[in-house]
């Protein structure tokens, strides 16, 4: 497969989900996410923000307009496409050593490639200590780490996160999102976020998409234009402050239409 | 540590305790309603019994207990076999769990005469009814655990283009084995009762092949009270030892990774 390079990652031309029931999940989405973009996803509930996810990932088909990922259909695109889950979806009964290399082993990578990925991805994000182990021995951000250490395992150029750390407490999330970043800025893919969190979102992202509901529809799309790369203390900055308040601001614009 | 073995010495003479009281009240009962042994046999003659009767307890245990095991092991493989085609979509199970239904709702003991004409008696027909009772808990079991997969856990392996081949025997398999268990718990017990009564109809009454049920016929039969009540006592035996190889089993594979399996259910 040769790569178009000037494709953007993510297109959506008119786009709209319906369900059987004739409910409209989404209506008329137009967006592009150029590579190595970093996308938050923000809206009430129901706005259709996992939706989102899962089109592009080809999990859901739309019912009408056309979706290209990469310059090909979701499904085409899927080699080079992780999703991270809400919850960290491990497989109980292996180890975590076994998890990371599930998405490679998949893939029908071989064994030796497999160990030595799994081995420098355990070192990435700091789990080597804990390889043996098993998921129900791990804490919540643990999990969540190995998560994303087998969504990274096969080297992908689209990341999809749904809400990958709303179950962990405020320190770990904070945690989680500075580790994110810097796997972000050593490895250069593009990350499609979608979050409950305003904090989070301003912070992870080069680009805020906020979504209205009923039928969801995007609402407003804001830039963050905040020095990268982003340090835990730029949380407290004035600036950081007003673009929180802000996007917060919007959402409740969104929230109310 | 140590108040670990303490709880357990504790446990074990606590159940000794009730073991003596119940034979103490047993010889109690004895004395006072002056019953003849023909009646309720002495513990005692009980225990006589079972050492002037050893050999034949042996083969007629030995006999029951292959038959169960054998019963239960091709319901295990015939019953994950069939759970594996009911969970291939929801229109199968509909249309052929009704069936199932009708494994666990026919009396044993109304197909029984026809076992023995189709097959005979004998091993093979006590087997065959052993597997028949045993089958519809381990098939409604493993269907669960195959068709409960979380939604997220199947759209993990599609986005890394997971065979058929792979959702199967790296998902839906794998998350299936703790239900399969609880159903091959269930058939344990089930199957050493199903191999008794089946013995009561179709067991073999040449000498040395008759299992615990054709012998507890038997023994009813000849008024030998004492060698019955060693008979009984022979299949609780057998059903215990069934219930604790299924619990090690369970033990061995799960204990590592599942709940269920970090407190066994009986302490």
């Amino acid at each position: 497969m040769t790569r178009d390079f000037t494709a953007p990652e993510v297109e959506f031309v008119g786009v709209a989900k319906h369900y059987g029931n004739g409910h409209t999940v989404l209506e008329a989405i137009n967006l592009t996410i150029e590579k190595g973009e970093f996308v938050s996803i923000i809206g009430p509930s129901g706005c259709g923000k996992s939706t989102v996810l899962k089109l592009i990932s080809g999990l859901a088909m739309p019912s009408a307009g056309t979706i290209r990922v990469d310059g090909m259909t979701p499904k085409n695109a899927r080699e080079t496409v992780s999703y991270i889950f809400q919850d960290a979806t491990l497989l109980p009964w292996r180890t975590v050593r076994r998890n990371v290399a599930l998405a490679l082993e998949l893939e029908g990578a071989g064994s030796g490639q497999r160990e030595a990925k799994t081995r420098s991805l355990l070192d990435l994000v700091g789990l080597r200590a804990v390889a043996d182990s098993y998921p129900r021995e791990l804490s919540g951000g643990m999990k969540m780490r190995v998560s994303i250490a087998r969504a990274l395992a096969t080297s992908p150029r689209l990341l999809l996160m749904d809400e990958p750390f709303a179950a962990l407490d405020e320190m770990s999330r904070d945690h989680m999102n500075e580790e994110l970043l810097r796997l972000h800025a050593e490895q250069k893919w593009t990350a499609v976020f979608v979050t409950h969190s305003v904090t989070e979102a301003v912070f992870l992202s080069t680009r805020i998409i906020v979504l209205a509901s009923n039928p969801g529809r995007i609402y407003a799309t804001l830039a963050v234009n905040l020095p990268q790369p982003r340090a835990a203390e730029q949380r407290t900055s004035p600036e950081f402050d007003a673009l929180v308040g802000k996007i917060s601001h919007t959402l409740r614009e969104a929230r109310s239409q | 540590m140590k108040q670990k073995v303490k709880q357990k010495m504790i446990t074990l003479a606590s159940s000794l305790a009730v073991l003596a009281a119940a034979l103490l009240l047993w010889q109690l009962i004895l004395l006072v309603f002056r019953v003849p042994p023909y009646m309720l046999p002495s513990p005692w003659a009980v225990a006589r019994a079972v050492a002037a009767r050893l050999p034949s307890l042996e083969t007629a245990f030995a006999t029951t207990a292959v038959e169960a095991l054998g019963g239960l092991l091709a319901s295990i493989v015939i019953g994950v076999a069939i759970a594996l085609v009911f969970a291939q979509s929801r229109w199968v199970r509909r249309m052929l769990y009704p069936y199932t239904l009708l494994l666990q709702t026919v009396p044993i003991v109304a197909i029984a005469p026809l076992i023995l004409m189709w097959v005979g008696a004998g091993t093979a027909s006590v087997t065959l009814i052993a597997f028949i009772i045993s089958l519809a808990p381990i098939i409604a079991n493993t269907t669960q655990g195959l068709v409960s997969v979380e939604e997220n856990m199947v759209h993990l392996f599609l986005m890394h283009n997971a065979s058929p081949a792979q959702l199967l025997f790296k998902l839906r398999l794998p998350h299936a084995v703790p239900s399969l268990f609880t159903g091959i718990r269930i058939a344990s017990g089930i199957s050493v009762i199903g191999a008794i009564t089946g013995e009561l109809y179709a067991g073999s009454s040449r000498v040395g092949e008759g299992g615990l049920g054709y012998s507890i016929l038997y023994a009813s039969a000849q008024l030998q009270t004492d060698y019955l009540f060693a008979l009984v006592f022979a299949a609780t035996v057998l059903g215990f030892g069934f219930f604790f190889l299924v619990m090690f089993f369970e033990w061995y594979f799960l204990h590592r990774w599942h709940e269920s399996a970090r407190t066994p259910e009986v302490e």
